[in-house]
Formats: structure tokens, C-alpha cells, sequence
């Protein structure tokens, strides 16, 4: 055999940059793959293309006006990301939230993982060549957009809710649209599923392709889906429960290979588990406040600014960012559309943060990506990636 | 060869042609509707009612790009390739028979433009150089997307090739000859050779699946890992010409397919329905096309609905399964053919 | 008629050949080679061997030149990687080819003898014909060859094979 071993090492290496602007890496990546022939031998990452400086922008903006910039990480998912960082700031300043506003934020999260969770397994299906099932299921995502919209105006970028609650009660319109949405999605996606999951062709690209042990997932840090789909139920919404999700009954469900096959199954299992938590809060949905009551924070009815000096005071310091709050450190974590958004906020009682960190899952899993692509296919890497959601803006932050 | 059949045949090769690139214009707007079906769209309906002009309007679009050669490429290369790619997929349209024969002032003309008794073998000649036109577009573009493209394809076309031989060996030793037109009129009315051959269509199908490039054997052009594989870098008519040589391809396969296996012109009771042989030849024409409109659109079915292969799993479906399943069809097509020899030669 | 034909194939041929030695690009020689066989190809046609023909261009310029093609695209060869070689492998090619080009022309006048084989019969050529010939006079030769190319085909195989034990 040392004869073969010679000519092994004198192999020539291709090397292909994948990126920054290529049709598959759903963002802005670079990958420099060193390539032998069709296989990958070793890869670069480059990050950074669109680093926007979000923590350090952070550091000179009043508490309100930073939940803009959590949108802009995650935007298929932002309203997680904007809940994620009013539960921040209400664990900062104390505030006790009603349950309605609690049970509200939940149905919108859950939406906002459907919705993260459809393009991600849609585009899993684009990236193995099925282009039909991405924009059939398209539809739906359109239809939690159309909530977003009835709720707050905006869509993709949709900085939703307020610290302490929303700007308003959910009208009937909009209710009637989550009704309508879930339904649609519950069809279609049976339909999707159904032409996906048990496809010859799709097993056999996605099973054993980009696998990881469990052991590797948790030295890197993995979370959310990508963590359990290699056998480790973490979630973050069991573990440490925010926003009430205890009061609901829903399961997590976990892979054991940690490849595409199985993150795509675990994704789509939550979908169906969403679905069911959205239903249980749309039935048991508390009386009573969509808004905490802390006047310093939270804005005043545009009616009571015009009448009343308490509410006009308040509402110029909110507007102006003139609210100090207390001196502290908070860390609150929820569990985002691809695994455990952190906000990390250091408080020295002024009127921004002294120092915020985002614990963004994308920026973890892309460490572990050229290892996962060690020795696999150029199609594998390509799927590896978009299996795992590594979505440029939350990486890049 | 008199000049009446001079005329008729010099107007069959131009309709034969013009028809070949309408239905090749006309299948992108079929194919982006037909998407549009299955995914619940609506799909092109700005040019024209429907969006019927959409092909004019494309290609339009294609001639008035600009014309982009790269600087490293060789040029002259460079527009080979499409030339080739184009060049061959009109070549082959010459020995489809398009019908039977229509009687013109006593005159018998036959609506094929030419009979070649090695038919079957002419058309593998031409599809086996086809994979020139996309090689060297491939290589000459200089891009490493376009190199890794061409050599899929090259390596794609000689494995599936062999398979799509082996399996037309098999319908050639129930046929006899290898002459398309002879074949189709073996399958008069119902005797269509799908009934003979079940798994040698099904191997070819597949196999012309992979010799037009078309998903789930796309991994020549497949967009998410190749950009746009061997045709990156083209720009203007001579992106066209290969996207345009791409439906060609789809178009005559599906001709072979149904002349080869579903019975070409023929069609049940076709001479039982009293009718003149000038009408029933038109008849089956019709017919001809509208199996040919059924493979096109079962093309098109499959592309939306089907991931595509990953290299290695293309290259063992065709050497490790396709390849075995054909010879055993050979083998059993063998055995079925002397069956009687066969019987006389155990028992006695 | 059949005679321009016949004088254009050949220099077309000729000039073909001469290109795949003095191109200085090894892709540029794999096309020239292959124009050569289509014009080989044109010759059969002349010769009433349609199938030959037909069959020329599938092995040939269809399977044969693609692999080389794709071998050399692979390789990436240009002018400037080309390895330079000594004088002395100079002199042995150039006595090599000498010796060569001496066989050929003296094969050529002892087949000045051989005569013409009468070509009135145009279905000569065809596949049937061709097959009866093949399976009835020459069918312990066409047997033998075949399996020497299935001891070609495993000589492949065990060279492709990676691990050798």
C-alpha cells in the first residue's frame, strides 16, 4: 500500500470559492473549498459581509429603539427576535406582564417558528432540486405575514409589540386571519410533507448528509433544532420557560443522526407541535390587559397625551429616550426559529445599554460547518448548510 | 428521385424544422405554466392574452443582450459550443416519422424525411456528439462552476448512453430492424411495443431523462450548486441556443419515445374507421403529436415534482442498476423470442 | 461526384491529423482528432458502410474522445505546464516515428496487390449483411475479440480500484 499512499499526497487540490454572492449559500457566506474533484477535502468560511455592528450601534440607542435592530437578524423570524428582547428588557426593569399579553406573544412566536421553519425546510427542498413544494408552501407563509401585518403594518422587518406588551389588542380581523392561516398551513402542509418525506430521491440525498454526534453539538453550542435533531432534547422553552409557555402541553421532538434528514423531520414535527400550541392559546386566552402597567416604559394613549400632563411627560421621555433604567445584568434567553436567541444586557443605570451581546445560534453552527462538510459532495455541503438555517443577517449580526 | 419529391421533401425539413423550434419556444412558456399549475401560480400573462407571446417576447430579450465573452475564455470555443449544442439537436429530428405516407396526385409521399435503415444507430450517433456542445462551452468559459458542470454532463451522457444502447438492443431483437419507420409500422393499430418491452421503456425513459439533462438529472445546470453549471458564463442568443437545444432535446426524445414504444402515427381502429388513407395518415399525425405533447408535459410533471440526484447516486443508478436491469431485459427478451427453440431443444 | 467527395474527406482527413500533432493545445488536438474521425466516418459512408459508419462516430467520437476530452479537462493542461523532455528522448521518438513511418509505407506497397473489392451491391454495408458475415464466417475471430475486450474491461476495473490488497 505505500506506493498508493505516495500518490496520495501528491494529488492536486481544485480549490472553489462558494460565495459570497452564489445561488445556494442563502445569504451573504464565503466558503473557500479545497476540493478533490467532487469532494470536499477542507473549507474556509469568511464571515462578515454583512456585519452591520448591531451591539455596538446598541450601545448609543434608547432600550426602545434597539428592537429594530433585533429584526434585522433573524428576518424570517423577527417577531421571536423582538419578543426575545422586550422579555430582556422586562426582566431589567421588573415588569409583570398579563397573562393575555403573555398568551398573545406566544401565538405570535409560535407563528413566527412556523413560518422560519417553512422556509427552511421548503428551501432544504430547493437546494436538492424540488423547486415546487418551496413556493406551494410560500403560500402560508405569506398568510402569518398577513398577521403580522394586521397586528403591527410591517412584515419581513416587523418590530412587533411593545416592552411591557403590545400597542394594541388583536382585533377580530386578526384573529380570524391566525384562524385562517392555521388551518391553510395544516393542509398544506400535510400536502408538502407528503410529497417530501418519504421521496426515494430526498432520503437519499439528506440522510448521513452533514451529520453530527451529539457530543460534537454540545461542544460547539448548538441549540434549538440542529441540537436536537442530533438526540439532544434541549429546548428552551421546557428548560427555562418564559412568557408562560408552561401552561401549555406540546412535545419536543428529537432526532438521532443529526443529519439533514433529521433536522428536516424535527422541523417539521414543531411545525405541527406550533400549530397546537397556537391552538391551545387561541382557546384558553386569559381576560384582561394586552399591556403591562409601567407608564415609564410603555407609551400613553395618544388621547391621554393630549389631555393630561402625567401621560404628555411620559410620553416625551419615552419618545426621547430620556427613561433611565436600574443598574444590573439580565441574561433572557428564548428559543428562536433555529435554536437559543440570548440577549445578554449590562446595564449601568443610563439611558442605553452599557453593553448588550446577542447569542446568535447562526454564528455558533457556522463554526461547526466545515467540519461537518469535511469529506462529503459539493450537493452535500450545499444542503448541510441550508439544513441547519444559517441565516447571514443573524450570523453577521 | 424526381423533383416533385425534391420540392415535397425540401418543404417537409423546413416545416419539420419550423415546428421543432415553435414547440421548442413554445415549451418554456408550457414548462413556466405548467410550473405555475403545480405550484399554484399563475405564471407568465403579461405579453399577449395568457401571456401567449411570452417565447417572442424572451426571445427578443436574448438577441438584444449583450454579448459577454470572458476575457480568459477562448472565443472561438466559446461559440462553438452552443453551435454544436444547437447544431445537434436539430439533426436528429430528420428520421422521426412524423406520420404515414399521404397520396398527393397519385404520388405517394411518406411524411418522413428520410428512411435511414440504421435509423435507431443514426440518432445515437448524433446524441453521443451532442455532449461536445455542452463540454466545450464548459471548459472554454474558463469557471470553475462551468468545468465541474461539463465534466458532470460528459460523464452523465457516456454512462447513460450505454444503458439507453442495451436497452434499444432489446427492442431491436423483437423488431428486427433498426429502421424507426419500419418499427412504428410493426406497432399498426394496438400492437404497441410498450406491451413487449415494459422494462426496456422504462429504462430508455429514464435514460432520456438523463441524456436531455432534465431534472432529477440535472447536475449539469443545477442552480443551487453550480450556479448555472456549463452555461454560467453565457450571455445573449448563445445562453439561448443551449436553453433552446435543452427542449429540442426534450422534444425529439419524446418523439423517439412514442415512435419507439407507444406506436408512433398508429393508433386503435385506426383502419376500421373507414376513412381514406390521406385522412387517417393526418389522423395519425395528430395522434403522433399529441403522445409526443403527453411526454412533454409527463418531462415537465417530473421536473417540478422530483429532487435531483447527488453525482455519486446518478452514477450508481446507471451503472449498478440500470445497466444490470437491461441486459437481464436483453437476456429475457432472448429467451421469450426463441422460446420455441428453446422448448424443442430441453424436451427433445 | 463520389470522387470530389472522396478528395475533400481526405484532405479535410489529412489535414486534421497533421493539426492534432502541431496544436500546441491538447484540447484544440482532442477536436482536431475528432473532425478526423468524422471525415474516416465520411469514408465508410463512400464505401457503402453506413453501419461501420454510424457505429465509427458512436465509439469514436461519441465515448472515446469524450473520456479523452474529459481526462485532459481534468488535467488542466496548457503550454506552460507541459513537462519539458530531454534531447535524448528527442532523438528516440524521432527514431521511433522513422521506424514507423517505414513499416507503414512498406505495408502500403504490398497492399498495392490486394484487389478491389467489387462494390456494385449497395446493401454490402449493411447492418444485416454485416451481421450474417460477422456471425457466420468470422464468428470465432468476433468471439475472441469480445473477449478480449471483457479482459480489457476487468483490466480497467482492477486499475480504477483504489484499494489494492
Amino acid at each position: 500500500m505505500q506506493q498508493y499512499t505516495d500518490i496520495e499526497e501528491e494529488k492536486e487540490y481544485n480549490t472553489l470559492n462558494l460565495g459570497p454572492t452564489h445561488p445556494a449559500t442563502h445569504g451573504i457566506f464565503q466558503n473557500v473549498l479545497k476540493m478533490d474533484g467532487e469532494i470536499i477535502v477542507s473549507s474556509e468560511p469568511t464571515i462578515g459581509y454583512i456585519h452591520r455592528a448591531f451591539e455596538k450601534i446598541a450601545e448609543h440607542r434608547p432600550y426602545y429603539q434597539i428592537t429594530p435592530l433585533t429584526d434585522r437578524m433573524n428576518y424570517c423570524s423577527s417577531p421571536i427576535n423582538n419578543m426575545g428582547w422586550h422579555m430582556t428588557m422586562e426582566k431589567l426593569i421588573g415588569a409583570e406582564i398579563p397573562k393575555r399579553a403573555q398568551y398573545m406573544r406566544i401565538i405570535i412566536m409560535e407563528l413566527a417558528r412556523i413560518a422560519d421553519h417553512i422556509v427552511c425546510n421548503s428551501v432544504i427542498g430547493v437546494d436538492t432540486g424540488a423547486l415546487t413544494g418551496f413556493t406551494y408552501v410560500w403560500q402560508d407563509r405569506e398568510k402569518i405575514y398577513e398577521v403580522y401585518e394586521e397586528i403591527c403594518g410591517a412584515r419581513l422587518t416587523t418590530n412587533i409589540g411593545r416592552i411591557g406588551g403590545f400597542e394594541r389588542d388583536f382585533n377580530k380581523t386578526t384573529w380570524e386571519k391566525i384562524n385562517d392561516a392555521l388551518n391553510s398551513i395544516e393542509k398544506r402542509w400535510a400536502e408538502f410533507e407528503r410529497l417530501l418525506s418519504r421521496n426515494r430521491i430526498f432520503m437519499d440525498r439528506c440522510i448521513g448528509c452533514g451529520p453530527i454526534t451529539a457530543e460534537k453539538a454540545l461542544g460547539y453550542g448548538f441549540t434549538g433544532p440542529n441540537l436536537r435533531a442530533a438526540g439532544v432534547d434541549y429546548d428552551v422553552r421546557v428548560m427555562s420557560p418564559y412568557s408562560s409557555y408552561e401552561d401549555f402541553d406540546f412535545t419536543i421532538p428529537v432526532g438521532t443522526n443529526g443529519d439533514t434528514y433529521d433536522r428536516f423531520m424535527v422541523r417539521n414535527t414543531e411545525i405541527w407541535e406550533s400549530i397546537k400550541i397556537i391552538r391551545q392559546a387561541m382557546n384558553n386566552l386569559p381576560e384582561g390587559n394586552y399591556h403591562a402597567d409601567i407608564p415609564e416604559f410603555y407609551l400613553p394613549p395618544k388621547d391621554d397625551v393630549y389631555t393630561k400632563m402625567e401621560a404628555l411627560i411620559y410620553h416625551f421621555k419615552i419618545v426621547m429616550g430620556e427613561t433611565d433604567v436600574p443598574k444590573g445584568e439580565v441574561y433572557h434567553c428564548v428559543e428562536g426559529g433555529n435554536g437559543e436567541l440570548g440577549f445578554y444586557l449590562v446595564s449601568d443605570g443610563g439611558r442605553t445599554p452599557y453593553r448588550l451581546h446577542f447569542r446568535r445560534p447562526c454564528f455558533i453552527y457556522y463554526q461547526a460547518y466545515p467540519e461537518m462538510i469535511k469529506g462529503a459532495m459539493l450537493s452535500d455541503a450545499i444542503l448541510t448548510m441550508s439544513s441547519m438555517n444559517v441565516i447571514a443577517g443573524e450570523l453577521d449580526a | 428521385m424526381g423533383i416533385e419529391l425534391l420540392i415535397f421533401k425540401s418543404i417537409l425539413v423546413l416545416v419539420v424544422f419550423t415546428i421543432t423550434l415553435t414547440i421548442a419556444a413554445y415549451s418554456t412558456y408550457g414548462e413556466r405554466k405548467i410550473a405555475a399549475f403545480l405550484q399554484d401560480r399563475i405564471g407568465p400573462n403579461r405579453a399577449g392574452p395568457f401571456g401567449i407571446f411570452q417565447p417572442v417576447a424572451d426571445g427578443g430579450k436574448m438577441f438584444l443582450k449583450e454579448e459577454i465573452i470572458p476575457a480568459d475564455a477562448s472565443a472561438f470555443l466559446f461559440v462553438l459550443g452552443p453551435s454544436l449544442a444547437m447544431l445537434t439537436a436539430l439533426m436528429t429530428g430528420v428520421v422521426i416519422p412524423w406520420g404515414d405516407t399521404l397520396t398527393l396526385n397519385g404520388v405517394e409521399y411518406s411524411l418522413q424525411i428520410t428512411d435511414l435503415n440504421i435509423g435507431v444507430l443514426y440518432i445515437f450517433g448524433v446524441v453521443s456528439f451532442g455532449v461536445y456542445g455542452i463540454m466545450i462551452g464548459g471548459w472554454s468559459s474558463n469557471n470553475k462552476f462551468s468545468l465541474l458542470g461539463a465534466i458532470r454532463a460528459s460523464a452523465q451522457m457516456i454512462s447513460y448512453e450505454l444503458a439507453m444502447g442495451l436497452s434499444i438492443v432489446a427492442l431491436i431483437m423483437t423488431t428486427g430492424t433498426l429502421s424507426i419507420k419500419e418499427i412504428v409500422d410493426q406497432q399498426a393499430t394496438w400492437h404497441w411495443n410498450i406491451l413487449y418491452q415494459p422494462l426496456g421503456f422504462l429504462i430508455f425513459m429514464i435514460c432520456a431523462f438523463a441524456e436531455c439533462n432534465r431534472a432529477p438529472f440535472d447536475l449539469a445546470e443545477c442552480e443551487t450548486e453550480l450556479v448555472g453549471g456549463y452555461h454560467t458564463e453565457y450571455s445573449s442568443m448563445k445562453l439561448g441556443f443551449y436553453l433552446f437545444a435543452e427542449y429540442i432535446n426534450m422534444f425529439i426524445s419524446s418523439a423517439l419515445m412514442a415512435s419507439l414504444y407507444f406506436g408512433g402515427y398508429n393508433f386503435p381502429f385506426m383502419n376500421s374507421l373507414g376513412l381514406d388513407q390521406n385522412m387517417v395518415t393526418i389522423l395519425g399525425t395528430v395522434v403522433f403529436f399529441g403522445k409526443v405533447f403527453f411526454f412533454i408535459f409527463f418531462f415537465m410533471w417530473i421536473r417540478w415534482t422530483i429532487p435531483r440526484f447527488r453525482y455519486d447516486q446518478l452514477m450508481r443508478l446507471g451503472w449498478q442498476s440500470l445497466i444490470p436491469l437491461a441486459i437481464l431485459n436483453i437476456l429475457l427478451t432472448g429467451i421469450f423470442t426463441m422460446r420455441e427453440e428453446l422448448k424443442n431443444w430441453l424436451f427433445n | 461526384m463520389v470522387e470530389y467527395i472522396f478528395y475533400a474527406l481526405s484532405v479535410i482527413c489529412i489535414a486534421c491529423a497533421l493539426l492534432v500533432v502541431f496544436s500546441k493545445n491538447p484540447i484544440h488536438s482532442v477536436l482536431y482528432l475528432i473532425l478526423a474521425f468524422f471525415a474516416i466516418a465520411g469514408h465508410y459512408v463512400l464505401l457503402n458502410a453506413q453501419f461501420l459508419a454510424v457505429v465509427h462516430i458512436i465509439v469514436y467520437a461519441g465515448a472515446i474522445m469524450v473520456l479523452f476530452l474529459f481526462v485532459i479537462m481534468l488535467l488542466n493542461l496548457n503550454a506552460e505546464t507541459e513537462p519539458h523532455k530531454n534531447m535524448l528522448t528527442k532523438i528516440m521518438a524521432t527514431v521511433s516515428g522513422g521506424l514507423l513511418l517505414v513499416t507503414l509505407v512498406g505495408s502500403f506497397r504490398a497492399a498495392g496487390q490486394v484487389e478491389m473489392v467489387n462494390l456494385d451491391n449497395s446493401n454490402i454495408g449493411t447492418i444485416e449483411n454485416l451481421g450474417k458475415v460477422l456471425f457466420n464466417d468470422f464468428l470465432l475471430p468476433f468471439e475472441i475479440s469480445s473477449v478480449l475486450f471483457l479482459s480489457a474491461m476487468i483490466g480497467a476495473v482492477i486499475l480504477g480500484k483504489k484499494q489494492l490488497s
